[in-house]
């Protein structure tokens, strides 16, 4: 415990005599974490974009429910015939169609419901609502058309629709916000590890008394360096904190309060992704303080 | 026991070397001044002897310990054992008196029980347990140098070294700080004393290294400053 005071002690005094760059290191340190962190909520986004078939086929067919009004579902929900007679034609279609998956309005419903679980959207719908697809992968996902052009307008199809290319856009956006705030998190990094180098140099400076006087008093390697290491880590942490809490102000205010009720259409990432973006936040703020503190302690400070 | 053997040691490789193969011997429990000008290889001795340098040749032995040798993990180790007094004092100025006593006790771990009880006792070896609650800025150079001194022997080290410990003071207080190690030395730590002060050496009467750029060119028991 007397040994706890003693290091706290000199880790404050060494946090005091330097404030100014105390209060850079852990700017820096927030800065570049909430860019990080903003980068990991775009990835979450996009990830709560996609939906469960996404990754998994190129077109899907979706077929004509009771409440459907083109002119191809004039007739009513889609048949059993007209459903059997899709998956010859698609069967017949291999090798282009490598996969074929039947989704039920039960099975829609369902994942629907586990998507939207945060919306208030899944309160109000109830299976028979949704249509029962058909989801197809191909071999040559290039040559989509050709299978939209067949099933385009028949009898009993609502609609068949390659989501891939309308939310491929908005991916390609959000992708290359993702890369931008990963690009600055990275600079920002950058920056912040030239930083701890920095502060430890002039720490080391401003207690190079006190330094002297423990080398020469037999002080190990490990008590010379721990206060170094503990106000790089104390930067990092409270860095981390503040990203943490910026996290949450996107969250909490810029996209539940501002931007959830422009966009209805999409689910949000939920706080899950906000609770893990911090924790990676924190924890490779305090890994990077960790290592560079550990050299830079290493070229300004003989034992 | 401290043994030099054929040490030769330059700051810079093409420079003339500060010691030059250089060898002697120190027992446990002796009083050893070095004397010389400055710059003539006294300090490198001790600095040697702390591994604050190493020898390009020969062999720098504490108690058959090879200095030269030893890893950088157990240099700590080697330093606590011995205790290091300058003519700058080198007190935090911020520590009261007995604060920078315990410092030495503090960075080696010890407990809050120890510190207690053996930094009063250090404090009144020197003669400063009233002047305990003192800011360095408060004390004269003699007193200063005296908590300098209660700082190195804290620890209980066996050897005691004092580089130029009176180059700041006046000769009354010199007079008083070397009583304090000759004290100190007759209760059995080694003390090594570097000096220029040819009045403390001739008053003395201990041994006498007298080093000349880089060499040894005279080693006398009992010995003055200068030839006698």
């Amino acid at each position: 415990m007397n040994r706890f005071r003693f290091v706290m002690e000199e880790v404050w005094q060494g946090i005091s005599r330097s404030i100014t760059l105390t209060i850079a290191l852990v700017a820096t340190f927030a800065i570049s974490l909430s860019l990080l962190g903003v980068s990991l909520l775009v990835g979450s986004q996009v990830n709560e974009m996609k939906d469960y078939w996404f990754d998994k086929v190129e077109v899907s067919i979706f077929l004509c429910t009771a409440g459907s009004d083109t002119p191809s579902c004039a007739n009513g929900p889609a048949t059993e015939e007209q459903k059997s007679q899709i998956r010859t034609d698609l069967e017949a279609m291999q090798p282009l169609v490598a996969e074929i998956f039947f989704e039920s309005q039960q099975d829609a419903y369902n994942r629907f419901i586990e998507r939207f679980k945060s919306s208030p959207i899944s309160a109000n719908v109830t299976p028979d609502q949704l249509p029962e697809s058909f989801r197809i992968k191909l071999s040559n996902p290039e040559e989509f058309t050709t299978v939209v052009n067949k099933f385009l307008s028949r009898p009993g199809i609502e609609a068949v629709r390659d989501q891939r290319a309308t939310l491929s856009k908005l991916f390609s956006v959000l992708g290359g916000l993702q890369a931008l705030s990963l690009g600055f998190a990275a600079a920002m990094l950058v920056v912040t590890s030239l930083l701890v180098g920095n502060t430890i140099r002039v720490t080391a400076y401003a207690r190079r008394r006190e330094i002297g006087i423990m080398r020469l008093v037999g002080a190990s390697k490990m008590a010379l360096r721990l206060p170094f290491l503990l106000e790089a880590i104390f930067g990092a942490l409270l860095g981390g904190l503040i990203a943490a809490g910026i996290l949450s102000f996107v969250k909490g205010y810029l996209v539940d309060q501002v931007i959830a009720t422009s966009f209805t259409f999409t689910s949000f990432f939920g706080w899950d992704a906000v609770i893990t973006a911090s924790l990676i936040c924190i924890g490779s703020g305090t890994l990077l303080a960790f290592i560079t503190a550990w050299f830079g302690i290493a070229r300004h400070l003989k034992v | 026991m401290i043994k030099f053997e054929n040490v030769t040691m330059a700051y810079r490789k093409d420079g003339h070397p500060a010691l030059d193969d250089v060898s002697f011997q120190i027992d446990d429990g002796e009083f050893v001044f070095l004397v010389g000008q400055s710059g003539a290889g006294k300090s490198t001795i001790l600095r040697l002897l702390i591994k604050e340098e190493t020898a390009q040749s020969g062999n720098v032995l504490i108690d058959e310990v090879n200095i030269g040798n030893l890893k950088e993990k157990d240099v700590p180790k080697l330093r606590r054992n011995i205790g290091m007094v300058f003519q700058d004092f080198r007190l935090l100025p911020e520590k009261t008196v007995a604060e920078n006593v315990a410092f030495a006790l503090q960075v080696l771990n010890k407990s809050h029980e120890e510190i207690r009880q053996t930094v009063p006792a250090v404090l009144d070896l020197v003669g400063l347990l009233d002047k305990a609650n003192r800011k360095p800025e408060q004390l004269s150079g003699g007193e200063q140098q005296r908590v300098a001194i209660a700082r190195a022997l804290v620890n209980r080290p066996a050897i005691l070294m004092a580089d130029e410990p009176s180059g700041n003071l006046d000769p009354d207080t010199t007079v008083e700080i070397m009583r304090l190690l000759d004290q100190i030395n007759k209760a059995g730590t080694t003390v090594i004393m570097a000096t220029h002060d040819a009045g403390i050496v001739d008053q003395m009467r201990k041994r006498v290294i007298e080093i000349t750029n880089g060499a040894i060119v005279r080693d006398q028991i009992q010995g003055g400053y200068g030839y006698s």
